[in-house]
């Protein structure tokens, strides 16, 4: 039996509760509204709260069990500092709280959305570009989907888009498939860790055939303070099926940390394509440390298109692992580092068949004492024949602190392949700046046209609405980069 | 009305550059500036343009009664200050049209947008008169162009932002006759009574094709010798040497 805590509020919206409060109204999503969960699992990760979020969650066995072993996983894998920074060595996990819910359904109406999380929603645009362009929307508050609707058009092709929890729920054959099998718990600690706590998230199933025509889109907000949101997505494109996927992110700027750790487990059959899209605009108090990850059958196509914007640390490597002949998998990523923030960012491709072809293309901008990190992972075995692989990876630096390495990986063997690596690191020169302030741009102006020039190539890859978004946010952050 | 340059002294660390340097142009009139290598002549477009790799350390430049040596770089081109560059930069990914879009909302109020419709009709029809392809729009602000596409590109740029006072920094280096021709009679379409022109250049052959009103002669950061269009063609004939300080002429 569950009971709340006592200190938590009903969930009743009062007029105090959906008073808004703006920290720093200069950043998209920086603001935050009085909490009011239900259910909330306090401090710290233990057994007891694995067994508060299935018990609230109202998991099947299967899947307590499997959060049980998740957590031993956790517990005993060490913090991979011996590569990665040392900076994770700051994250307290003792002071995260791991699920927060108001403990309602998602509603299939905005109208029947709490009034503050609609506010929310309202304010980083979600209702508006459902109505415009989208086939699909959930929003996630915290652990739990406030809203999730589909439309009718598409559902009655067959298309299944519903949260995590439903998803098993109410179709285990095809969940439990696939579940945990592109990304075992084992893979990191932060894998582990989701596998632990996991909630929300999308479940999504295309059957054969189907071409989704319009985006499905899931945006995950973090609304409290000290608390970690843990989704998981698990998205399986049947045979010759086509969908994109959109997610966005934000939470607002507390004095604390805030800790955000997906995992995201794609599944293109034979023939089908799946392309997933993340603008993610993190404060700068955020760990985000993301497990994505897409398997490629035959003829299939997985491409990730990644914008990484904010954060106090990101960690994130989509990968694809093409299993079939002909399968292809690609990555293009942007990644903006701004003072105080570290894009560790890059991209796994394993190829696992003959006649598979991978393709990288990262760009970094790194601003004021802003840190931007690739590595990139590339695995041909000897026995395969026909691979390719293209990576390119390009930096900008914009202060003369501003910092940037590359660490590429790439394991070719046999020599029935064809590989091209390029890497290149550039900085926006003053007489550069000089040139278009005379025409009578702003510094900041200047700066943004410069950057926004230096990843236009690849912002043309993402949907029309997300571009203009992207520039938007683009010049958010530079305009506190000059001066 | 008028840009006046009065007793202009500027320098990079060590080094003084521009002496006291005096010239007034007014709107309707053309200057030329001659002199040999090192004289300051592109020192003197940078520093009118307020390049942050010069300190004026003493004098004034007033436009249209404004003192803006106290403006940042982008200030004193929205005042109606434009400097077309001798070597104009590349700007990877920036297309030429946004970028004039850019440049030309920076002049408008904040929150208002220029009307795209007027403003495709004049870019083309600007670069009709320079022929220059409409391709050249897409394309990347210089990059991959040839010297006589950005020189053209430069004129482009006057041509939309419509200045007060434009200088042309040695925009016939690099230039064939005929790309001479053309980026002229772009320059000659922009003269009008409202916009003063300073021309800088090495050589005779621009003034045939843009004829100045004044000559001067800048010889180690001063104007040593002023005079008509009959000037430029004894420099050419008879090189820079002769010329000295005129004393009396500098100081009138």
């Amino acid at each position: 039996m569950v009971s709340a805590p006592e200190t938590t509020l009903e969930p009743e919206v009062t007029a105090a509760a959906s008073d808004i409060s703006d920290i720093r109204v200069d950043s998209v999503g920086d603001f935050t509204f009085p909490e009011r969960n239900k259910f909330d699992s306090g401090f710290g990760i233990t057994e007891k709260t694995i067994d508060y979020i299935a018990d609230v969650k109202g998991d099947p066995d299967w899947i307590r069990e499997f959060r049980h072993k998740a957590l031993k996983v956790f517990q005993e894998k060490p913090m991979p500092t011996h590569w990665a920074t040392k900076d994770l060595e700051n994250i307290k996990f003792d002071e995260f709280r791991y699920y927060l819910s108001d403990g309602q359904k998602p509603k299939r109406s905005w109208d029947e959305v709490p009034e503050d999380v609609k506010k929310t929603f309202d304010r980083l645009g979600i209702p508006e570009q459902e109505r415009k362009f989208l086939a699909g929307v959930e929003a996630q508050y915290d652990s739990e989907a406030a809203y999730s609707n589909i439309k009718a058009a598409v559902e009655e092709q067959g298309v299944i888009f519903v949260n995590s929890t439903e998803g098993l729920h109410k179709y285990p054959e095809i969940f439990k498939k696939w579940f945990g099998k592109v990304i075992p718990t084992g893979d990191n600690k932060f894998s582990a860790l989701n596998s632990a706590v996991f909630s929300g998230g999308s479940f999504i199933y295309v059957p054969p055939g189907v071409k989704v025509k319009h985006p499905l889109q899931a945006y995950f907000r973090i609304n409290s303070e000290q608390f970690g949101q843990f989704e998981r997505t698990l998205i399986i494109a049947d045979e010759g099926a086509e969908v994109m996927y959109m997610e966005g992110c934000t939470a607002p700027k507390f004095e604390t940390a805030t800790l955000h750790s997906a995992v995201v487990e794609l599944v293109a059959m034979k023939g089908a394509k799946i392309q997933y899209v993340t603008v993610q605009n993190w404060s700068s108090n955020v760990f985000n440390l993301v497990t994505k990850r897409g398997i490629a059958h035959e003829d299939a196509e997985v491409r990730w298109i990644d914008c990484n914007i904010g954060s106090r640390l990101t960690m994130k490597y989509p990968g694809v692992i093409m299993k079939g002949k002909r399968a292809r998998g690609e990555v293009i990523s942007i990644a903006l580092a701004n003072s105080g923030q570290h894009q560790d960012t890059g991209a796994k491709m394993v190829h696992a068949a003959d006649e598979t072809t991978s393709n990288v293309i990262s760009k970094s901008i790194s601003i004021g004492e802003g840190r931007s990190t690739y590595r990139g992972l590339v695995h041909i075995p000897k026995h395969l024949k026909g691979c390719k692989n293209n990576t390119e990876c390009d930096a900008l630096l914009i202060n003369p602190n501003s910092r940037t390495d590359t660490y590429p990986a790439i394991s070719v063997r046999g020599n029935q392949h064809a590989t091209q690596h390029e890497a290149s690191v550039s900085q926006v020169s003053a007489d550069q700046i000089f040139y278009l302030m005379q025409r009578g741009l702003t510094e900041a102006e200047a700066m943004s046209l410069s950057v926004n020039g230096f990843i236009n190539d690849l912002v043309k890859e993402f949907p029309m609405e997300y571009s203009v978004e992207l520039k938007r946010l683009i010049d958010l952050e530079m305009e506190g980069s000059v001066g | 009305m008028s840009l006046e340059i009065k007793d202009l002294h500027a320098q990079i660390p060590g080094r003084e550059i521009l002496k006291g340097l005096n010239l007034t142009i007014k709107p309707g009139e053309v200057h030329a500036i001659m002199g040999p290598n090192g004289s300051g002549k592109s020192t003197l477009s940078k520093v009118l343009c307020g390049h942050e790799d010069y300190e004026v350390t003493s004098g004034e430049v007033l436009l249209d009664g404004e003192n803006i040596l106290d403006m940042a770089v982008d200030a004193r081109s929205r005042a109606g200050l434009f400097l077309a560059f001798q070597y104009p930069h590349e700007i990877p990914g920036v297309s030429n049209a946004n970028f004039l879009r850019a440049a030309l909302k920076a002049r408008l109020p904040k929150g208002e947008d220029i009307d795209a419709v007027k403003f495709y009709k004049q870019l083309y029809a600007r670069m009709d008169q320079l022929e220059m392809d409409r391709s050249f729009t897409s394309r990347s602000v210089n990059e991959g162009f040839s010297g006589g596409e950005k020189k053209r590109n430069e004129i482009l740029q006057l041509m939309m932002l419509e200045p007060k006072y434009a200088i042309l920094d040695e925009t016939d280096s690099g230039l064939d006759i005929d790309a001479l021709k053309i980026v002229s009679r772009g320059v000659n379409a922009m003269r009008s009574e409202n916009r003063g022109f300073l021309v800088i250049t090495h050589y005779q052959r621009l003034l045939n094709y843009i004829q100045p009103d004044i000559v001067h002669v800048l010889k180690d950061g001063r104007i040593v010798k002023t005079g008509g269009k009959e000037l430029s063609l004894e420099l050419e004939e008879r090189g820079y040497d002769w010329v000295t300080e005129e004393p009396l002429a500098a100081a009138a």
